[in-house]
């Protein structure tokens, strides 16, 4: 006999989201540096500053208030309309 | 399930009452009173002529049967008057006929219905639709072990998990008043809306019963608060996982462990609770080892951690601390990597017990790094006597804890935050090991040996980070 189960997932899959494809040149392009605040973090991305901007890239930085939590919706959005690319300091 | 005017009567073979009664039905019938026989077993005992099977119970479950024999009167589709059992005057009533049954005893109570049957209501209300909650039903192909299929989905731990039927699920839900689509929470860490009817699947299948179901509501309340940083309690590369532990009267009436080996195997409740939970978080929130679990070496909390305090001691109990009376129930949720023993054999003192402790305590993390985690202690009851004894409280054993956990600045090579230690190291050269609320003491253990047990966690800085969280039951 074949028995039913009930599905213990929330039933609802996080939807793909199609990477938006990768520029070939920064040329005109925003460029956000997202410090998450691991330690170190900074030191990463003042070097990525420095090394972009020689070449004339607009950076703009942003930090997360923690690592530990998900970015505040208000900085999302800050990133979304302000950049074109982001870079990420992830690890530790 | 509509029923026509007239009288009903629910009988079944097995029970003596009904056999007892069978020549009064008959005697009714024989009258000319409109009277319908439901019986629920075997037929062969009844000499009406009237007789409907039931052995579905399909009308025993409509009729709300518990007691057979039952008497029904419909009037107009409703029911007007009901009798369980035999009572002769009761019957004479009921028919509006005199000299029934005369020759029986006036009196003889009836039997259990099949359909209260354990098990059977739950079975029953799935057959015949009486469900009011939403999940996708699943229909396991049948050459397919059910166990195993739970295992092909990627349902479960590494553990077996028993398959979430709907009867079963049902009969979880039964163990709260709480309403089967009512949503709880968003669980990480794909935000996934959780209902109650998704919990109580998820404790079906971590093995727990009905009446743990409001202690595990609580526990996945009280870890997708946000103060409790679940999303990243499950991201981090660091060991720790979710622990609960229990307060109140709920503790016994559930058969909780916090005596003996309660941080091992063998109570159901402890072992199952703190799994239903890291069910929900793997099953409805998505999270996986190795997927958004990053976590470097896990912990055997990862499976679930849950125990109870033991109350019968002078200090105030962990859910006091947090405001909730003696008498009724909590749940606490902790970041937790799991216990490092600390054994003192030696002191007489509370002052040496805080002493070795301290000396335990420095070394969680690193013994230069400050800051980083909060630490529950479990208290064995041979280390809690030495603080009884003195007539220390847990504020004053805090307190003391707190007083030889200063770590010296210039020993701070490592620090979980940099300018906070910059900080520190300048204004006092002191350094606390742990924040003003980071030491919480919890007396459980089996009564022979003295030790107490460190449980540190993982990065607890309130809004940087996790809290401890409490909910009552």
């Amino acid at each position: 006999m074949s028995s039913i189960v009930l599905d213990p997932t929330g039933e609802l899959e996080p939807s793909f989201r199609q990477p938006l494809a990768k520029p070939n040149s920064l040329e005109g392009l925003t460029l956000g540096l997202l410090d998450i605040s691991k330690a170190k973090g900074n030191v990463f991305l003042d070097r990525l500053e420095t090394l972009f901007s020689e070449k004339g890239v607009v950076v703009r930085r942003y930090k997360k208030p923690t690592f530990a939590r998900p970015a505040p919706t208000e900085l999302l959005q800050d990133i979304s309309t302000n950049v074109d690319v982001v870079i990420e300091g992830l690890a530790d | 399930m509509q029923f026509d005017d007239g009288f009903i009567a629910v009988v079944k073979k097995d029970c003596p009452t009904c056999v007892l009664i069978e020549p009064v039905l008959k005697d009714i019938e024989g009258r000319g009173l409109p009277i319908t026989i439901f019986f629920q077993d075997e037929s062969d005992f009844l000499s009406t002529s009237k007789n409907i099977d039931d052995t579905s119970l399909e009308a025993s479950y409509f009729l709300n049967i518990e007691t057979v024999p039952s008497l029904i009167k419909i009037e107009k589709g409703e029911e007007a008057i009901r009798v369980v059992g035999w009572e002769r005057s009761e019957w004479q009533e009921f028919f509006g006929e005199q000299e029934l049954g005369m020759s029986l005893p006036h009196w003889k109570p009836g039997c259990g219905s099949l359909s209260v049957e354990e098990g059977v209501p739950e079975r029953l209300a799935v057959e015949f639709g009486r469900v009011n909650f939403y999940s996708r039903k699943i229909k396991i192909p049948s050459l397919v072990d059910d166990i195993e299929y739970c295992y092909e989905q990627g349902w479960t731990d590494g553990l077996p998990v028993i398959p979430p039927t709907e009867e079963r699920v049902l009969k979880m839900l039964n163990g709260s008043p709480r309403l089967p689509n009512e949503l709880i929470g968003s669980v990480p860490p794909h935000s996934v809306n959780c209902t109650v009817v998704k919990v109580a699947i998820n404790a079906v299948m971590a093995g727990c019963k009905p009446e743990y179901f409001p202690i595990v509501l609580a526990a996945v309340d009280a870890a997708l608060d946000d103060r409790f940083c679940l999303g990243g309690l499950l991201a981090t590369t660091w060991f720790s996982g979710p622990m609960v532990v229990v307060n109140g009267p709920i503790r016994e009436a559930v058969d909780m462990n916090w005596s003996g080996n309660l941080l091992g195997q063998g109570n159901r409740a402890n072992a199952t609770i703190g799994r239903a939970l890291q069910l929900v978080v793997r099953n409805v929130g998505g999270g996986h080892p190795k997927g958004t679990d990053q976590s470097t070496f896990g912990t055997p909390v990862k499976y679930g951690l849950c125990f109870a305090e033991d109350e019968k001691t002078p200090w105030t109990t962990l859910a006091e601390d947090q405001g909730i009376a003696r008498d009724r129930s909590a749940v606490t949720v902790f970041s937790a990597d799991g216990p490092l023993g600390c054994v003192d054999q030696n002191s007489r003192a509370p002052e040496g017990v805080v002493k070795s402790l301290a000396g335990s305590l420095r070394s969680i993390n690193h013994v230069e790094m400050a800051n980083a985690s909060d630490a529950v202690i479990l208290i064995g009851p041979e280390h809690g006597r030495v603080f009884d004894l003195a007539g220390w409280s847990k504020a004053d054993a805090v307190s003391a804890l707190h007083d030889n956990l200063f770590i010296d600045g210039a020993d701070l090579g490592m620090t979980s935050d940099d300018a906070l230690a910059d900080d520190l190291i300048s204004s006092k050269n002191k350094v606390p090991k742990f924040r003003e609320e980071g030491l919480r003491l919890i007396r459980a253990g089996g009564d022979a040996g003295l030790f107490s047990a460190i449980i540190p966690g993982w990065l607890m800085k309130g809004e940087l980070g996790t809290d401890p969280v409490t909910k009552e039951i």
